[in-house]
């Protein structure tokens, strides 16, 4: 990996650096850095790393863990698939309506995550619509399962992999895939040789994004989520249930204990768009 | 061009600026507090009392007005009562709390100096001007035949009831099924942990669970609050719910307090009169009005009174006391953990 020499003078002939950078570095302090700061200063100083570990080693609060990253990863994974094809097929096609469903894959970032919550669960609890349907059809019992969970994430997190992926499909150089194609490529070779990997990066970006939003979600989990201790009982509600006993310092505990996994998560998503960057050439 | 969530694609440092933009940053933060006025009154209340508390707050400034004084402008809000105990901890600058769970206002005095830790001495029946206890609903008809607590153990009776650790109302439908196993030579752990295994769902909130129970149509019977549960019935429609009292439940007894921290010499007269008239007749007839069973029925229409029927109803004294129910039952590894531990 090359690193970039670090300039202590200005990189670009712009004025305004260094205000710019005094505005960055506020708002990040302040809306960022200090409650952050804040949060692991109460946790490892104020309580101690190893009476945290003694509130996060446990049997439920595991359990919890595992079913908060569990299921945000196959939501994001779900939403990776279909986020890139629902991106493709926004750019490249035209028919009626498109503009409408454009604007409706916003209305997970629009859209309260408790309305979200209680209309999903509306919808998929055993009387409503789906729910009800899919019932009677499989016997698949969706809202209050951990299925619910998964839908309810695959709902926040979609917009995040339509948005970061739909401007570069738009970039995308048409040429290339029709010289594929007369150069002899099949079409599926075109798609996994030519059009996946530009997409790669990008696709990556809008899955961490999506991971890492539904890693904390509360506001629609907890509708559809049974919340029963061990079975469908997410993280961020063990976090709420240590605030309703006055438990600052376990709820900071498990805050800790998912900041580190989720911060893990990123740093390798980061490593991995590095190196296929890096495989791509310069992109 | 990609961002990266983590690491930047350039990181220089020119810091001439940076200081200045920081400190006034900073400074733009630290503006003054905003000051009460003498009129203004701010009450921090629970989830099922909002209907109760538009009325009474009306009811109020009228009276307020007539002995002379200002219109005054009230504001209530409302929401889980361990969340709004936690706001008022942290700041929020009410001048009463009227919570669900004496625990709750006991941490406000455990944890500031807002009010003295006898807060609960200082009004009549405990601090608390109206009550409630835990009823069943069930479906019309009443189809599994659902009498008492016993019934909630049979094999194809699925139980709504939200979760002790962050609702209040929970932690009384705990308490209740607890104290009939008491009443009844059973055991009493054994039975609670028996009824939260028919427990398919804990919502988070009381309201939840109505919903969860009313509108998504899981289970056989909600473990409701008696107003939540008239109110349900009210407006989901009479031919869809009955309502079932079982042989024993509890005496809930949701107080109210002034926060004395909180007050002002200019708006201590408004925010005690404001307490003190709960209890007057027709603040008691509101209570009655709203399905709280009050104390006082000398203005209260005979029919909102009747409605309530006889019901054995403990104490929390008789459980012992919130300081040692709290962190015996719903603590961190308290009974209600080593239910679910255990399963």
């Amino acid at each position: 990996m090359t690193l970039r020499p670090f300039a202590l003078r200005s990189p670009t002939p712009m004025p305004g650096w260094g205000l710019s950078f005094g505005v960055m570095m506020t708002t990040l302090s302040v809306i960022v850095l200090v409650p952050m700061a804040a949060l692991l200063w109460r946790g490892f100083i104020g309580f101690g790393p190893a009476e945290m570990w003694e509130v996060v080693n446990r049997p439920r609060v595991w359990s919890a863990l595992a079913l908060s990253f569990r299921a945000a990863l196959i939501a994001s994974v779900f939403n990776l698939v279909f986020g890139v094809a629902l991106a493709w097929v926004l750019v490249r096609y035209r028919f009626p309506g498109k503009r409408i469903i454009d604007a409706a894959v916003d209305l997970p970032f629009a859209l309260p995550t408790a309305v979200a919550g209680i209309a999903l669960t509306a919808i998929y609890a055993p009387n409503g619509f789906f729910g009800a349907a899919l019932d009677q059809a499989f016997g698949l019992k969706v809202a209050y399962t951990e299925l619910g969970i998964w839908i309810a994430l695959v709902f926040v997190g979609l917009p995040f992999v339509v948005r970061t992926v739909q401007p570069v499909i738009e970039e995308i150089d048409r040429e290339t895939e029709e010289a594929s194609a007369t150069l002899g490529a099949t079409r599926l070779r075109t798609l996994t040789h030519v059009v996946l990997p530009t997409l790669t990066p990008a696709a990556l970006t809008g899955f961490a994004l999506a991971l890492a939003r539904s890693v904390g979600e509360y506001g629609s989990v907890i509708f559809i989520a049974g919340n029963l201790p061990n079975v469908t009982e997410i993280a961020p509600l063990l976090i709420v249930i240590r605030l309703e006993e006055f438990d600052y310092d376990g709820a900071v505990a498990i805050a800790i204990a998912m900041l580190s996994i989720s911060f893990t998560m990123l740093l390798v998503i980061n490593l991995i768009q590095i190196m296929s960057r890096r495989r791509m050439g310069a992109v | 061009m990609l961002i990266s969530p983590l690491f930047p694609q350039r990181f220089g440092a020119g810091f001439r600026g940076t200081f200045a933009a920081i400190v006034i940053g900073l400074a733009a933060l630290a503006g003054p507090a905003p000051q009460a006025s003498a009129e203004t009154l701010l009450n921090v209340s629970y989830d099922p009392t909002r209907e109760f508390y538009r009325d009474y707050n009306a009811w109020f400034s009228d009276w307020w007005v007539k002995q002379g004084n200002p219109a005054p402008q009230i504001e209530t809000s409302h929401g889980g009562s361990g969340a709004q105990a936690r706001a008022v901890i942290d700041g929020l600058a009410a001048q009463v709390v009227t919570l669900a769970l004496a625990s709750d206002i006991d941490q406000i005095a455990n944890k500031t100096t807002l009010l003295p830790k006898d807060w609960q001495s200082r009004l009549p029946h405990n601090s608390a001007p109206y009550t409630s206890t835990i009823v069943f609903l069930v479906r019309e008809g009443n189809p599994k035949g659902i009498k008492d607590w016993g019934d909630l153990l049979k094999d194809d009776v699925q139980v709504i009831t939200p979760n002790p650790k962050t609702s209040g109302g929970a932690r009384w439908n705990y308490l209740a099924a607890w104290g009939y196993a008491q009443t009844n030579g059973l055991d009493p752990k054994q039975f609670v942990a028996d009824l939260y295994k028919h427990v398919p769902v804990l919502d988070t909130g009381a309201r939840g669970s109505t919903t969860t129970f009313a509108q998504r149509g899981i289970g056989d019977v909600l473990l409701a609050w008696e107003n939540e549960a008239y109110l349900a019935v009210n407006e989901l429609g009479e031919d869809k719910f009955d309502i079932v009292v079982p042989s024993v439940s509890v005496l809930a007894e949701p107080p109210v307090a002034l926060v004395d921290g909180n007050l002002t010499d200019a708006n201590r007269p408004l925010a005690t009169a404001y307490l003190e008239q709960l209890y007057s007749p027709e603040a008691q007839a509101l209570a009655f009005k709203h399905y709280f069973r009050a104390w006082d029925t000398s203005a209260a229409d005979p029919a909102d009174v009747a409605r309530f029927p006889e019901v054995k109803r403990l104490s929390i004294a008789d459980f012992g006391g919130w300081a040692k129910v709290q962190p015996e039952h719903f603590g961190d590894g308290g009974i209600f953990d080593q239910i679910y531990q255990a399963q």
